[in-house]
């Protein structure tokens, strides 16, 4: 599904003491199949942004066309916009709440009038995106590790098969195992399905490995947007706005700074390493 | 003289589980015979992934919990005096990961007050007290804030402030900044490295982001309950086969100079920092 936004703004607490414009016409394209990566640091409109995906806030001005279609325009097409698009918000396994796994992933579909097979499909095939097999399926939340209880959130939300799915801040409070294994999953997840991916973060580490597109909010605006490699070239830009490269890249800038001939868009260690090897060898 | 000295500490808790359709107890170690001695003023960093133990370590650490075996000693007082529970948690104090947990007051003075008041300190001292602590860390003017509409860092270094008004030795912060962006994160590590350089505070830092272990003075790493690397930061993230085998990280800089190792290139293995990556990437160009 593409996603289309026009000069929206979303003011919160309009003509009153705690007016605040948290969104400022912003324009965005998103197309069908695209693994894009949000980032903004606190503050700077992102979780504002992704409600107005599916609906959850009505914009002050502007649209959000998904597939072309206005979503607001029809009121009693709401729900079926929240099934096709699905919000994975922080901390989603706070939101587990069933006796079984199991049953806290078939509990979304279960609401949809699937017939009992249908319902079964669905759940095993999301668990087998977010790569967690039926040894659990009767355990209790509870008894999962914090990676694994927060895969078993994201299934919930893969089992109402959406067209698009956000995620905000998936790795947040996980240790570096338990982050690796979801972004694994959310990178498994894009590749079969196919489906269009925003992921939101403030970790550059962790967008810089999956996305093929960056948008970087500040202030309610779209500051930069460009490949992983096109953004943290700007190094000076990032920083500006509060946010920071992967750390490799800022050697890079230093290299540059002392007059150095180095690339300036490296942000993995593995192009590190090959770049400062060519470097130090003088091979071209 | 010694802040924590941690004698053979084990703790043991039982956990039921299914087998074969019964429930049966099991005895799990979430701590074996840990030995640690940390002195006073210093600033130590306590790594580990999720469930290696090291947030019940830091438990023991104001008597929160008790070892099953062997002693911890904080400021030479043994955890496990009863007499002594309410003198270690004054002179300990904790941060924990989610400052909306923390902090219960409407206004973030009260919050700072709350602890004072209960040990029945004198207004003027209160006050005071409230101040200075807002002062150390870079929130004064905030007295007459609602927390709820601070920022996650702010609403964190608030959360210190409050464990100073208590006029602690010592801070222990279990993953202070995994939920902050960037611009929090750096402003409450900068808040702690301040307490401990200027305030002298002993500082126990667990975390997973290993730039801010690289700072510390000492890293102990935990896994599966166990002690099983200690050392300044370059001797721990040095090791990246070992670290990565703990399903740890070590900096980015750091693991492209060990990657460059294998290629051969003769660049040291200990490097941690922008700077000296750029330092010796410029010298090896130099002498090339």
């Amino acid at each position: 599904m593409s996603i289309k936004i026009n000069h929206l703004t979303h003011i919160y607490g309009a003509d009153t003491a705690f007016e605040k414009k948290a969104l400022d016409d912003i324009n965005l394209e998103i197309n069908d199949g695209e693994f894009v990566g949000l980032i903004g640091h606190t503050g700077s409109g992102k979780s504002t942004l992704i409600q107005h995906l599916n609906a959850l806030l009505v914009p002050t001005s502007g649209e959000v066309l998904l597939d072309g279609v206005n979503i607001y325009a029809d009121k009693s097409k709401l729900k079926s916009i929240r099934q096709r698009v699905g919000l994975v918000f922080q901390y989603p396994e706070h939101q587990l709440f069933e006796m079984t796994v199991y049953k806290d992933v078939a509990y979304g579909p279960g609401n949809l009038g699937l017939s009992e097979e249908e319902i079964d499909r669905r759940v095993r095939s999301a668990f087998e995106t977010v790569g967690l097999g039926e040894d659990i399926y009767d355990k209790s939340p509870f008894e999962l590790s914090g990676g694994q209880k927060r895969r078993a959130a994201i299934a919930g939300v893969l089992a109402m098969e959406p067209e698009v799915l956000i995620l905000d801040e998936p790795t947040a409070g996980l240790d570096p195992r338990g982050r690796d294994e979801i972004l694994e999953a959310v990178k498994k997840m894009h590749e079969m399905r196919k489906i269009t991916v925003i992921l939101v973060s403030h970790s550059m580490e962790d967008v810089a490995k999956l996305v093929d597109r960056i948008i970087v909010l500040s202030k309610g605006r779209v500051a930069l947007t460009g490949t992983p490699r096109e953004v943290f070239a700007q190094v000076d830009k990032l920083e500006s706005i509060g946010l920071a490269a992967p750390q490799i890249s800022y050697v890079f800038a230093e290299l540059r700074k002392k007059g150095y001939d180095v690339p300036n868009d490296i942000y993995t260690v593995a192009d590190a390493s090959e770049a400062l090897y060519r470097f130090l060898k003088q091979v071209k | 003289m010694k802040m924590v000295e941690a004698k053979n500490v084990s703790y043991e808790y039982t956990k039921v589980v299914e087998v074969k359709g019964e429930n049966t107890e099991r005895k799990l170690m979430a701590l074996d015979d840990i030995n640690i001695d940390i002195e006073k003023g210093e600033f130590i960093a306590v790594l580990g992934h999720n469930g290696s133990g090291k947030s019940t370590f830091a438990k023991h650490l104001n008597a929160l919990i008790t070892p099953s075996e062997g002693t911890i000693w904080v400021d030479g007082m043994d955890t496990k005096n009863d007499e002594l529970v309410w003198k270690i948690r004054q002179n300990t104090g904790m941060v924990f990961q989610n400052p909306d947990n923390q902090l219960v007051a409407t206004v973030v003075e009260e919050d700072i007050a709350f602890g004072p008041e209960n040990l029945g300190v004198e207004p003027a001292e209160i006050r005071r007290r409230v101040d200075e602590s807002l002062k150390m860390v870079g929130m004064d003017g905030y007295q007459k804030d609602t927390p709820s509409k601070l920022s996650g860092g702010q609403k964190q270094r608030i959360a210190i402030a409050v464990i100073l008004a208590m006029k602690p030795q010592c801070i222990v912060l279990d993953e202070p900044t995994a939920m902050l962006d960037p611009v929090g994160r750096h402003d409450v590590m900068e808040t702690v490295h301040r307490l401990n350089r200027e305030n002298g505070i002993t500082i126990i830092l667990i975390t997973h982001y290993m730039d801010e272990a690289a700072t510390a003075d000492r890293v102990y790493v935990i896994d599966d309950g166990k002690l099983v690397m200690q050392g300044v930061p370059k001797q721990i993230f040095s090791q990246v086969e070992k670290m990565k085998s703990y399903g740890l990280d070590v900096p980015q800089v750091t693991e492209t100079a060990y990657e460059l190792r294998k290629m051969g290139i003769d660049i040291p293995e200990d490097i941690l920092t922008v700077e000296e990556m750029v330092g010796a990437v410029c010298q090896l160009k130099s002498t090339i």
